[in-house]
Parts: C-alpha cells; sequence; structure tokens
C-alpha cells in the first residue's frame, strides 16, 4: 500500500515567487545603472577634488589617502591653485605574495583655476587623515561688503 | 619620468547586509592584501576616517572591514563636485586559520593596516618525485 511519510510531501511553492524573484532583479539591475551616472568619474586629473564657497573664502578639498604632509607641494599663482605630490610605494618584503593590488602609487600634479580672486597671503592648508583641506580667503575685492542703508 | 602618475579611481558602492535605514552612502575601499608565511596583510585606503571611527571584526572566516565618518558639516555652498563623501564597507573570505587573539590594526595618513597572524606557520613541504 502506498503510503505518504509527513515529510515526504512536497513543499508548497509560491507561484508568485518566480515573479518576486525576476522582479528584484529588475530593481538590482537599474539600481546599477542609476549609480553610475550619479556624477562619479568626471575628474579625470588626480586628485578629486570638491571645492565649497562661503560668503569670505573657497574650501578645497580632496582624498589623498597615503600622501605625507611633507610629499605634499601646494602653491597659488594669481587664481591659479596647484597641487602636486606624491604616494610612495611601500617598500616591497620579500617572500610576499600579492592577492589584490588595487592602491596605486606614483606622482601627481594638477592645477586648477579658481572661480575667484583669493588673498594669497592667507591660505591655510590641513592634511589629516588622508584628507586635505585648503581654505582661501577671497580677495578684499570680491568679498561681499555690508552696505549701511541710513533713513532720512 | 620613470614614476608613474596616480589616476583618479572610480569609487564602487558597497551594500551593507540588509537595505539601510539611514540614507548613507558606503563605498568599497581599494585594497591590497598580501601573504607571508606568517601572517596576511590587508592594506585599505579610507581617507577621512579616523581611529575611532575604524570597526573591524572577523567572524566565521569573513573579515568585515568598516569605517565611519564624522559627519560634518558642508562649508557653505558646494561648486564643484568631483567626489562623493561616504562611509567605507568590504568584506572578505579569509581562507587561512587565522589567531584572531593577535590580529593588529593601525591606521595612518587615511590608511588602514590589518596584520592577521596565521594560526599555525604553514611548513614549507617538500614533495619529492621518484623515478618509477
Amino acid at each position: 500500500m502506498p503510503y505518504v511519510r509527513f515529510i515526504d510531501r512536497p513543499t508548497f511553492r509560491n507561484p508568485w515567487a518566480e515573479f518576486e524573484r525576476i522582479r528584484q532583479g529588475l530593481d538590482e539591475l537599474s539600481r546599477s545603472y542609476a549609480e553610475k551616472s550619479k556624477g562619479q568619474g568626471r575628474a579625470n586629473v588626480y586628485p578629486a577634488l570638491n571645492i565649497y564657497e562661503e560668503a569670505d573664502r573657497l574650501v578645497v578639498t580632496a582624498e589623498l589617502p597615503g600622501v605625507k604632509a611633507s610629499d605634499l607641494d601646494l602653491s597659488i599663482e594669481g587664481d591659479t591653485l596647484t597641487l602636486q605630490g606624491k604616494r610612495e610605494r611601500r617598500q616591497n618584503e620579500a617572500g610576499i605574495s600579492y592577492h589584490r593590488r588595487e592602491i596605486q602609487s606614483g606622482g601627481f600634479s594638477r592645477a586648477i583655476a579658481l572661480p575667484t580672486k583669493v588673498d594669497a597671503e592667507h591660505v591655510g592648508a590641513r592634511l589629516v587623515d588622508g584628507m586635505l583641506t585648503i581654505t582661501l580667503m577671497k580677495a578684499s575685492a570680491v568679498t561681499p561688503r555690508q552696505i549701511q542703508v541710513t533713513a532720512e | 619620468m620613470s614614476e608613474q602618475e596616480l589616476k583618479v579611481q572610480e569609487k564602487k558602492t558597497a551594500r551593507p547586509g540588509g537595505e539601510n535605514t539611514k540614507n548613507e552612502t558606503y563605498f568599497a575601499p581599494h585594497v591590497d592584501i598580501y601573504e607571508t608565511d606568517r601572517e596576511v596583510t590587508v592594506i585599505a585606503d579610507m581617507p577621512g576616517v579616523t581611529v575611532e571611527g575604524v570597526d573591524l571584526a572577523l567572524e566565521d572566516n569573513i573579515l568585515t572591514i568598516q569605517g565611519h565618518r564624522a559627519p560634518q558639516a558642508q562649508p557653505g555652498r558646494i561648486i564643484l563636485e568631483e567626489y562623493e563623501i561616504g562611509h567605507y564597507l568590504r568584506r572578505f573570505t579569509v581562507a587561512e586559520s587565522i589567531d584572531q587573539e593577535k590580529i593588529a590594526a593601525s591606521l595612518a595618513d587615511g590608511v588602514l593596516t590589518v596584520r592577521l597572524p596565521k594560526a599555525v606557520p604553514a611548513q614549507p613541504r617538500k614533495i619529492e618525485v621518484k623515478l618509477g
């Protein structure tokens, strides 16, 4: 006599589960496209920069992992800011085998035209945890000045 | 010039296990991984991360490297944006057996170095091939 054991019962299959799986796959695909088109890769010269503007200053930031402050050279000429530097390759120990090698080393040089005139005498630069922050005070000629309005 | 020029490397987004409740971006840091007969070393670029923000875990042979950035107020209006700021996350399956107690990590200039000493130093074994 054939008998059905409890555990031999076919597991209930949700007919919609397959559709759900396809939908998730499509979501994943569209998401990866959306992310790709989002602004990255516009900088083609190292390092990639972000520039912020405040009323009286410009703030330039860059991610420079592994770059020592002593290997970084900044200069300003007129309204052109130049960043130069290098990232040292770690010394290769004998008897090591690489699994992955994604970190690059080498030199870089980038000149960027600043959108406003700046006061070359008042430039501050900090390199902390691989983040470079340059603060440039705008030249007094382009700093907005408050104008007093007097009532008669 | 013999020195190589640095290039801008594209940042790849990383996905934590589930979906985030917070709308935060995670990037997969670029890494170098190398092995000697005594240890496995992982070097990850995580600019902007402080020592407090680093979170390391080795569970079931999965090494998870996380770097959280302290939230910072944006200084003024952005006029040029060439890179995005985000946290860092990357996971690796470590094939070797690692001595959990002796894992050491250091952070310098935005570069994290994790040293994973192997539990049993692999003895180089020579297999002789005999002519039969």
